[in-house]
């Protein structure tokens, strides 16, 4: 099937839109729980970024390492996580894919290669790096994605990692999601020149893609993970997007001024990349569309019953708080 | 055995545990020329892939240390000096001592994260903290304190092969130190304390540099009929407890040597928890022979006056044995 001068097959296009509606549908979930007090933590929703996770993950296998951020419930899903041990998790509840002790901010699965959401903004980036060491010395073909933001990238550890990377040829794939804001400042007012183009003096191949176009990313991603896998080193992707939430759930109880424009929010939500890509998909094939109707029930039920799991999860026995702090106890 | 200097010693322990283990990946600044002598022949000895220099960049080291021990590799970490490890410090604070307990317990980080701690070499404030206390605080990161330079081997080899992040801090000026060190295998666990003089009178723990102007001022009040028990610690993360307070029940008096400042030191904690569950042996109040709350001064004779000495553990000791309670 040719969307957008891909040549994908119809299953693997149906597997992204798969992916992308199922982060959707989790995340607009949270949203409400959210809003009606359910959940214990603050939430940080990928709503309207999608695309970049989805079309970077499609290209790994579990084997592969991924980094996260704080907004990272994208990525845990599109890597492979378990939607309903994601929920438990959020909720707080024993089932979670932590057994509640990290929550949204550090959703992780190591057995998937889902090294983790990360509270540090940043944070993410030299872990990638170093796991990026490891695959290289495994010497397997294995490769590292750090997902990380606009905010992050003023983060001097990019740099650092730009630089050892170059260097060492490490297998690791930067990819930057401008979603337009750090926190609650426009990345105009935080940020100066280009972000792709901060990997251009280390020598370390970049893209500025659009990453509300799943296809895009997907193609970006394929060249950059090709790359790595063959031992030709590390790439840096800046996938333009927009984050139509806000940067935390809870915004609306302590910030008062509104921190930017209402039409620049509908212009990008007319720009949303699951709309867009279904069109497509529509466009290029009229026939899609009851596939994409029994896509979107499907995830629609996966998502009640991850609902219905992390519910009937109990909450975390409060004599385990001490968790499990080392490996070797003293 | 064979007399080895503490430096030495590690660099047997580093070369036997890279021997013995394959997955192990060194890598820091300028391990290669090894400016203390402890990576000295590594890179030679096992090539590029597995002792790497690094950029000066320690924000990106210590989590790649993270990262690539989540991924599979045991890892060994130079920080070179302790005041660099702030630099360090996002990966170690927040990501090495909180990955596995935020993912309840999925992971292993196999890191040893070596440096110099401490002052007494004239290198001035930005190269002279102790900084035990920092780390022992973080709670997720084990800290290791070696006083000789057979417990450096020993205990090095066994923080290689512990599954959690482990600091191996060297006492600044103590590498040159000599020392019987055994010949091959040999392990010391982390978090069992070692009696280094036994003694009836006083408890003196000491800590990393701390034992051995501990065990002079022991050997000096030994001469006037005094006996002191000297405990030394050896990692402050675990921390052998038992084995302290069991000497404190002996003596009934305790004085702490740490290479710390006051506020937060090691020395405070031991002396709280000295004080909560040994205060029925206790015959007289608890000291503690810090650093002042001070940056550590250039000059010899400034830092001299701050660090912790011979002379201060014995005035110390005598103060603690003369006490009587107020009539």
């Amino acid at each position: 099937m040719v969307v957008g001068g891909s040549n994908l097959p119809r299953e693997e296009l149906l597997e992204m839109y798969r992916r992308m509606v199922l982060i959707r549908r989790i995340e607009e979930q949270l949203a409400r729980d959210c809003a009606a007090g359910k959940l214990p933590g603050p939430v940080h929703l990928y709503i309207g970024e999608e695309a970049v996770a989805v079309g970077v993950c499609r290209h790994l296998s579990e084997r592969d390492w991924i980094t996260s951020t704080h907004r990272g419930h994208g990525h845990f899903l599109a890597k492979g996580g378990d939607p309903a041990r994601m929920m438990a998790e959020i909720y707080g509840r024993a089932d979670g894919i932590c057994g509640g002790f990290g929550g949204s901010m550090h959703v992780a699965d190591f057995s998937r290669g889902i090294i983790g959401a990360n509270g540090i903004v940043g944070g993410g980036i030299a872990l990638a790096t170093g796991a990026a060491l490891a695959a290289q010395l495994d010497g397997d073909g294995r490769v590292a994605v750090a997902f990380f933001g606009d905010g992050a990238a003023n983060q001097g550890v990019l740099m650092e990692a730009l630089n050892v990377a170059s260097l060492w040829k490490l297998p690791l794939i930067l990819v930057c999601e401008n979603n337009g804001f750090s926190e609650f400042s426009p990345t105009a007012t935080v940020t100066s020149g280009s972000i792709a183009e901060r990997a251009r003096p280390f020598g370390v191949p970049f893209r500025e893609i659009d990453g509300n176009d799943v296809i895009a990313v997907w193609q970006a991603a394929d060249v950059a993970v090709r790359r790595a896998r063959e031992g030709r080193g590390p790439s840096l992707i800046e996938a333009r997007t927009y984050r139509t939430r806000g940067h935390v759930e809870y915004e609306v109880t302590f910030i008062t001024e509104p921190y930017r424009d209402e039409a620049e929010v509908e212009a990008w939500r007319a720009r949303d990349p699951i709309d867009r890509f279904a069109r497509r998909l529509r466009e290029e094939d009229p026939g899609v569309a009851d596939e994409l109707a029994a896509i979107d029930a499907a995830v629609e039920e996966t998502m009640r019953a991850a609902v219905r799991f992390a519910e009937s999860s109990p909450e975390p026995d409060p004599a385990s708080a001490r968790g499990q702090m080392f490996a070797t106890a003293p | 055995m064979a007399r080895k200097r503490m430096i030495q010693a590690m660099n047997e322990a580093l070369i036997e545990e890279m021997e013995r283990d394959p997955s192990i990946v060194l890598f820091g600044e300028d391990v290669k020329a090894s400016l203390f002598g402890d990576t000295k022949g590594l890179w030679k000895r096992f090539g590029p892939d597995r002792v790497r220099d690094t950029p000066i960049c320690e924000a990106l080291i210590s989590g790649m240390a993270v990262g690539a021990a989540a991924a599979g590799r045991r890892v060994i970490c130079h920080m070179m000096f302790g005041n660099f490890v702030y630099t360090g410090m996002d990966a170690i604070a927040n990501q090495a001592a909180k990955l596995r307990y935020m993912t309840n317990g999925q992971i292993k980080l196999p890191i040893t994260y070596l440096a110099v701690s401490g002052g007494g070499r004239s290198a001035a404030a930005q190269h002279s903290d102790a900084i035990h206390p920092v780390l022992a605080n973080l709670g997720g990161v084990k800290v290791v304190m070696p006083g000789s330079p057979a417990d450096a081997k020993g205990l090095l080899k066994s923080a290689i092969r512990d599954d959690d992040p482990v600091f191996f801090l060297q006492a600044a000026g103590r590498g040159g130190e000599p020392g019987e060190v055994p010949e091959g295998e040999y392990l010391i666990p982390l978090g069992r304390a070692a009696i280094r003089r036994p003694g009836r009178d006083l408890s003196l723990v000491a800590i990393g540099a701390m034992v051995r102007p501990a065990l002079k001022a022991a050997e000096a009040l030994s001469g006037e009929g005094i006996e002191v028990e000297v405990v030394d610690p050896r990692t402050v993360v675990p921390l052998d407890l038992e084995t302290i307070l069991a000497s404190v029940r002996r003596t009934g008096r305790l004085v702490v040597v740490d290479e710390a400042r006051d506020t937060c030191s090691v020395a405070s904690h031991l002396a709280a928890l000295a004080a909560e569950r040994a205060f029925d042996a206790l015959l007289a109040p608890i000291r503690r022979v810090t650093v002042p709350d001070c940056c550590i001064p250039y000059a010899p004779v400034l830092e001299r006056a701050i660090l912790p000495s011979v002379e201060t553990i014995e005035r110390a000791v005598r103060e603690t044995l003369a006490w009587r309670r107020p009539t």
